[in-house]
């Protein structure tokens, strides 16, 4: 049983760190490096689901009966571009936050807002 | 679809002119479909030519045809002024950009709504969501950017979210198809995956939609982006994240499961109702008017989440009504807050003193504007509100009716606050240069407005639709 749903382990384990870091840490590229982690841990959630026991990969040849599910490996691919996406956007961001206030910790920022109302 | 071709114009005129004209056509296809689907029922197109369970396909029904009319309207409404107004805002040598980012935006809302497939639903929001963080970080104040950050974190957990309540989804069923999934979802409702995608679907959607208390983001994505960008977002973004939980709730995984299986009636009234009121009256504190709208629809959403939560016919039909009218309410305001952004380069409140007489149209919209979001008879927020007060009371639930209306005194008070800066203070010493909203902001704020005093008065077109589509939304779930 627990040994059966070793990659949902991970995946659990891998999205509650990454969602922790999300929302602990004050550095910005800690948060993105965070939320990078909570994704990928869904990557690996939608690729273990589609894995058939002794299956393998969709090609058709001789003496191959069973396959693995290909669609949530597709699906996955185009999550995976968007992930990058928002990382790509999100550092970005960060280095705009960086020049226009010079600092990349949450706090500090949020001074110089309260400052500036 | 067009977006793309807007980086080859390099001349900004030319990609105005062409991104309004893309936007009008969206319109128009849209005012087409929505009559065909009112006379002769759903519409399917199939993507590639393959058939439904395994290729993609795009779904039209009323509510969608609905929603679609909705978000083109505004778009070219907005694209209208938009010239006029990012010139003042934007840098030059980015209204290209801007464009194209607004096209995006655009094409993937369009897309979120017509497909019928769950993980384009994912894929389209990924996609306007990318483009609303770009296009809220081109605002020129340097919080535009903390917020569009704070977005950016807030809008990736929804969209994760989403993208795991799918994957159980998926795991259950082996479709992605929406109408595939309602009918087979029921067969293994039972099961503790299935609730467990439910609430992870809603609580990312909730999180998109800015449903109180999940709505921290919102304020300052909407008080800093470029005032156009927050004319477009404010009237449509929300929307089209309403109608995701319409779809998923009602359609995907059934009347039956999602209210009586879970306390989910409950606790929208709830969530919805005190949403009404910590962000009307966050709303009365603002000192700056961009932010007081911005709570203030965060309200408006609290009003459209009551009207859900009452799974009636009616009370769908007042919140679609309300989708409706409050894109119309706030696609009006927003503009007319971006001619006041142009003319005095500041939406602070203390600003405004003495601008009724400066501005008379302007102000005057925001006034009419104001008045609806109250629900003053002969604008479209007494419709809605009177259709939601009715729904509420045949369900019998009278409290609530009695807090939906305490609710609209709020509003009353931050509506004043603006009306009286605006008339019965002296104008600012140093401010007799200002003069009205140049011609390109008045036609579609006035527009908008007249559309809201119409809809007010004669309200068969948008009641009609929005029963047809709530009433076939009760058909199709069991």
């Amino acid at each position: 049983m627990l040994m059966g749903l070793y990659n949902y382990w991970v995946v659990v384990v891998l999205m509650m760190i990454g969602f922790y870091i999300v929302i602990a840490h004050g550095n910005l590229i800690k948060k993105i490096v965070g939320l990078t982690i909570f994704q990928t841990s869904v990557f690996i959630f939608y690729i273990s689901m589609s894995k058939v026991d002794g299956g393998t990969a969709p090609i058709l040849a001789d003496g191959i009966n069973q396959y693995s599910n290909p669609l949530p490996h597709v699906l996955i691919l185009t999550a995976i571009v968007v992930g990058i996406a928002t990382t790509a956007v999100g550092l970005a961001l960060a280095v705009r936050i960086k020049e226009a206030y010079g600092s990349i910790e949450e706090d500090e920022i949020q001074k110089m807002d309260n400052l500036d109302c | 679809m067009a977006a793309p071709l807007c980086l080859f114009l390099t001349r900004p005129r030319l990609v105005w002119l062409f991104a309004l004209i893309v936007s009008a056509l969206a319109f128009l296809f849209s005012s087409i479909l929505l009559e065909q689907v009112m006379t002769s029922g759903t519409i399917i197109y199939e993507l590639g030519g393959w058939d439904a369970p395994w290729g993609i396909e795009y779904r039209i029904d009323q509510l969608n045809a609905f929603l679609l009319l909705i978000i083109s309207a505004i778009s070219t409404i907005v694209l209208f002024a938009a010239d006029t107004s990012i010139r003042k805002e934007i840098p030059e040598d980015k209204h290209t950009h801007f464009y194209t980012l607004y096209l995006l935006s655009l094409a993937a809302m369009l897309g979120i709504v017509a497909t019928g497939d769950a993980f384009n639903i994912f894929v389209f929001l990924e996609i306007s969501s990318l483009s609303a963080y770009a296009l809220i970080a081109l605002g020129k104040d340097r919080r535009a950017l903390w917020a569009s950050y704070q977005y950016l974190i807030m809008g990736t957990i929804g969209a994760t979210f989403i993208l795991i309540g799918i994957g159980l989804m998926y795991q259950m069923t082996g479709t992605l198809n929406i109408d595939d999934l309602s009918r087979r979802l029921p067969e293994v409702a039972q099961t503790r995956t299935v609730f467990t995608a439910f609430a992870f679907v809603i609580v990312g959607i909730c999180l998109k939609l800015a449903m109180f208390p999940l709505h921290l983001w919102l304020p300052n994505s909407y008080a800093y982006a470029p005032s156009i960008v927050s004319a477009f977002f404010a009237a449509t973004a929300t929307k089209v994240a309403i109608y995701l939980l319409i779809r998923f709730t009602f359609s995907v995984f059934g009347l039956s499961f999602s209210f009586t299986h879970l306390p989910l009636q409950l606790l929208f009234v709830t969530l919805g109702l005190v949403g009404i009121f910590v962000a009307s009256t966050a709303a009365i504190y603002q000192s700056n008017v961009k932010h007081l709208f911005a709570y203030s629809s965060i309200a408006q959403i609290g009003y459209m989440i009551v009207g859900f939560s009452l799974t009636s016919v009616a009370g769908l039909t007042a919140t679609l009504l309300h989708v409706f009218n409050h894109a119309l309410m706030k696609g009006a305001l927003f503009l007319a807050l971006a001619a006041v952004m142009y003319r005095i380069g500041s939406t602070q409140l203390s600003q405004f003193q003495g601008l009724g007489r400066q501005m008379p149209l302007t102000m005057a919209a925001i006034v009419v504007g104001g008045l609806s979001l109250i629900g003053v008879p002969l604008t479209v927020g007494f419709v809605s509100k009177w259709y939601l007060v009715l729904a509420v009371l045949e369900n019998g639930w009278w409290p609530v009716a009695v807090l939906i209306l305490l609710g609209s005194l709020l509003a009353v008070v931050y509506v004043w606050r603006i009306v009286e800066t605006a008339y019965f203070k002296p104008a600012l010493a140093g401010s007799e240069t200002i003069k009205e909203a140049p011609l390109t902001f008045l036609i579609p704020i006035w527009t908008l407005v007249l559309a809201n005093i119409y809809f007010g008065i004669d309200t068969r077109l948008s009641v009609q639709v929005a029963q047809a589509a709530a009433q076939s939304l009760f058909g199709v779930s069991p």
